[in-house]
């Protein structure tokens, strides 16, 4: 059935079509017919945000713990421009967008007109397709098609241009069904000889690992569930990157606790000594691999991934399988099940991961005066577990040691930027988050610095009556660059202070919202009930230890078993040559 | 652990897995790419090269099926086979990328470029130029008392090859279309 409407009724048609509920956006010059067709409206939400950066993030943190699409609108030039470090985010961490820019009319492209910006060009780089609709007639075939896209193969974020004229036309509205999505399909199943050479090695196997990564999240929560599956029927020691943290409970016995950069001793001496590694939808990132000449040096490994493309781009596989990664495990354990179950011992490889685990390498000094960082997590974590929760970070000390000290059960319930590692992120995600989830506790763990970033999202927090928590852990520092100087530069602190900060009390007060300040050991668990008690956005000023470093620590250009421990002695630590690495 | 060891390659595609894939050596492969013929879509290709830091040796792009939008990028590159491999992973997960083709690899392939020379002389040098464009199987298609434009196709190797002959000869100007390449046989 095709209908006459204009553009701007057909983004709004296509995307009811699409099962789309909540947009978040911002508007402009360049995107008023849109705007207009949204308030004659009731069935999808719009959420005005403070910025059109904070309008992304939000839409991740949506898209993230739903599993569903994250949708964004935005007006022309400075909009657009806003929107590059979101889907850049989002192409990174693979989180399917489908954002929609104001155009200037397509009679004045190319002349400067005003808030006129190439953004097809601008972001053809940091999205996985976008397109200029010059044409009303083909502007809802390329929305379903966009839709399409975003969701297919790996996710990832699509942007449509619309010039202005082009919302204005009459044109013809052609409903998903009837749209043929292209050729683009990505191929989901693995070929039976790929999965009987998993099961082959899964059955030799003495020292095997599981590596699992974000992938697994985004392949949906049946992957999930095949996943624990496979574990739990194997045995097999399980370890995940930041990006896959949930798909494996933390609490299930095969759990090593996350890898990499930051990662537990456990896990990294695993990846390091197992003589299999299977690596399932993680992309062997330089923050898990560390040096990559010495990464697990002597070991088979399987890489399942979606993305012909992360195949051998930085390690080189044995046995490379292309596909979803909830078929490939569904396909894996009905094969090893009608093979008979079988595994080699690895009572001998358990015994020794629990002489690592013996390390306890999150051990630190705690303190009756000061609220050690760390202490303030386990402190969360332990006044939060069990309840219908969501964690959202910024970027920094406190990301990491949020993925080191709350423990996931289940997925989609973690929202971090892991691959481009966005200060500014965790406050618009922790909305987006709210948004989808009204009645859960959204708690957003912030730095200090981090966290002003895009704190003019108060207003937006305060407009939708949101009760999103931001814990800050205030160490008065940009404390993960301050680290790296400890480590690398000599203990010159270079711009590394968080100087004249806002009273978060205050500014809570400021927005109409509720703030708190915490700054003893004693007084913790009770300002931590009282932030997750009120029925509203809390702003949480927990001050704590200012020069704690976060340990473990694989210093850049260091193989995973020359971790820094926090006990260990850092002093030269960091040989000049890995100064140069990120 | 080294019973589980399994042939590089035993797993995948084909035979040429079994090549050393940390190899150092530079290779240069010939790659055909076919997309739809949609606006940007050349961008996205050179995009994906200068992004990552790939080498270009030579790109045409046309429509070829004017029926299905289709247009065939041509790209000659350079890198290790890891690199390469990775080139072609990445392009093919271009949205508007149909195939890829590695013509370096797939069987023998015939590649030809056009290249239009002018050359610049009188006496000796004119009659010499003129002798050599005829070994090679240069046309004439303009020429003055005192220069020529040679017009020439073929492999990359004899286009390089005839410009080196006519640079002491009075080489003021070449242009060169790049390089077009299909597989031999009947296969399409
Ligand atoms: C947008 C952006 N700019 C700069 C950085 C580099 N960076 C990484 S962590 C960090 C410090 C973060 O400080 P804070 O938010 O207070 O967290 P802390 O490390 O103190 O816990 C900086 C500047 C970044 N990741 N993102
Ligand atoms: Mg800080």
């Amino acid at each position: 059935m095709t209908r006459q409407m204009t553009g701007a009724k057909m983004v709004v048609q296509a995307l009811k079509d699409q099962g789309v509920d909540t947009v978040f956006g911002y508007p402009g010059g360049a995107v008023l017919p849109i705007y207009d067709e949204i308030f004659q409206q009731n069935d999808i939400k719009h959420v005005l945000v403070r910025h059109e950066q904070a309008a992304l993030h939000a839409a991740e943190g949506y898209a993230r713990s739903t599993g569903k699409v994250g949708v964004a609108l935005v007006t022309s030039g400075p909009g657009a421009t806003n929107a590059v470090t979101g889907l850049t985010d989002a192409l990174l961490d693979s989180i399917p967008l489908v954002v929609f820019s104001g155009q200037v009319p397509t009679f004045m492209i190319g002349t400067d007109g005003f808030q006129e910006a190439d953004t097809v060009g601008i972001t053809r780089p940091c999205t996985k397709h976008n397109w200029l609709v010059k044409d009303t007639d083909t502007l809802s075939g390329t929305i379903h098609q966009a839709f399409h896209v975003a969701t297919s193969g790996r996710p990832g974020p699509v942007l449509i241009d619309l010039p202005k004229d082009v919302q204005f036309a009459e044109g013809n509205y052609t409903a998903p069904a009837k749209i043929n999505v292209s050729h683009y399909q990505p191929r989901v199943k693995a070929s039976i000889e790929e999965i009987n050479g998993i099961v082959d090695l899964l059955e030799k196997a003495e020292r095997p690992v599981f590596y699992t990564g974000g992938g697994v999240i985004n392949s949906g929560t049946g992957a999930s569930q095949l996943l624990r599956e496979l574990v739990d029927a194997t045995g097999f020691p399980i370890t995940s990157t930041l990006m896959g943290l949930g798909a494996y409970p933390a609490s299930g016995k095969s759990w090593l606790g996350m890898l990499g950069m930051h990662g537990l001793y456990e896990a990294n001496m695993a990846m390091h000594d197992c003589d299999l590694m299977i690596n399932i939808g993680a992309r062997f990132d330089d923050r898990i691999t560390g040096r990559i000449q010495d990464f697990s040096p002597h070991s088979t490994k399987i890489h399942i991934d979606i993305d012909p493309s992360s195949i051998n781009k930085v390690i080189r596989v044995d046995l490379p399988v292309i596909g979803d990664v909830g078929h490939v495990l569904e396909d894996v354990l009905k094969v090893w099940k009608s093979r008979g179950r079988k595994t080699a011992d690895t009572s001998a490889w358990w015994k020794q991961i629990d002489e690592w685990r013996e390390v306890r390498c999150l051990t630190y000094k705690n303190s009756d005066t000061i609220i050690k960082p760390q202490y303030a997590l386990q402190r969360l974590q332990e006044l939060t577990k069990g309840m219908d929760r969501y964690i959202t970070t910024e970027v920094g000390q406190h990301q990491m040691w949020a993925a080191q000290f709350l423990g996931f059960e289940d997925p989609n319930r973690w929202m971090t930027s892991g691959g481009l590692g966005t200060m500014g992120y965790g406050f618009p995600a922790s909305i987006g988050v709210q948004m989808a989830h009204p009645d859960s506790l959204v708690v957003n763990v912030a730095g200090e610095a981090s966290w002003l970033m895009n704190m003019q999202e108060m207003g937006t927090a305060m407009q939708y009556r949101l009760p999103v928590k931001q814990f800050i852990l205030n160490n008065e520092r940009l404390g993960m660059v301050r680290q790296w100087q400890q480590l690398l530069h000599g203990e010159r602190y270079s711009s590394s202070w968080s100087e004249a900060l806002p009273d978060f009390v205050k500014l809570a007060e400021a927005f109409g919202a509720k703030g708190i300040q915490c700054s003893d050991p004693k007084d913790l668990d009770d300002a931590i009930m009282e932030m997750i008690e009120y029925d509203g956005p809390v702003i949480f000023d927990c001050l704590v230890e200012k020069h704690e470093n976060c340990f473990p620590m694989i210093p850049s250009g260091k193989a995973h078993n020359e971790m820094l421990l926090g006990d260990a002695s850092t002093e030269g630590a960091i040989k000049s040559d890995g100064a140069v690495l990120v | 652990m080294s019973a589980l060891r399994i042939e590089k390659g035993s797993s995948s595609h084909s035979a040429y897995d079994l090549r050393d894939y940390h190899s150092e050596v530079i290779e240069k492969h010939t790659l055909a790419v076919l997309v739809d013929n949609e606006a940007g879509v050349l961008a996205r290709v050179i995009g994906l090269f200068s992004g990552r830091g790939y080498n270009i040796e030579s790109l045409t792009v046309a429509e070829v099926n004017h029926d299905s939008h289709l247009s065939r990028i041509t790209v000659v590159t350079t890198g290790t086979r890891d690199v390469i491999e990775q080139i072609k992973a990445q392009v093919g997960r271009i949205v508007p990328v149909h195939e890829v083709h590695d013509l370096t690899v797939e069987g023998p392939s015939i590649e030809r470029e056009l290249a239009l020379f002018k050359v610049q002389g009188t006496g000796n040098n004119r009659i010499e130029a003129l002798r050599l464009a005829e070994i090679f199987r240069a046309n004439v298609v303009d020429s003055t008392l005192e220069s020529f434009v040679f017009e020439m196709t073929g492999p990359s190797e004899k286009i390089d090859a005839f410009a080196d002959l006519m640079r002491p000869l009075g080489l003021v100007e070449t242009a060169r279309t790049g390089v077009a390449a299909l597989a031999r046989g009947g296969k399409g």
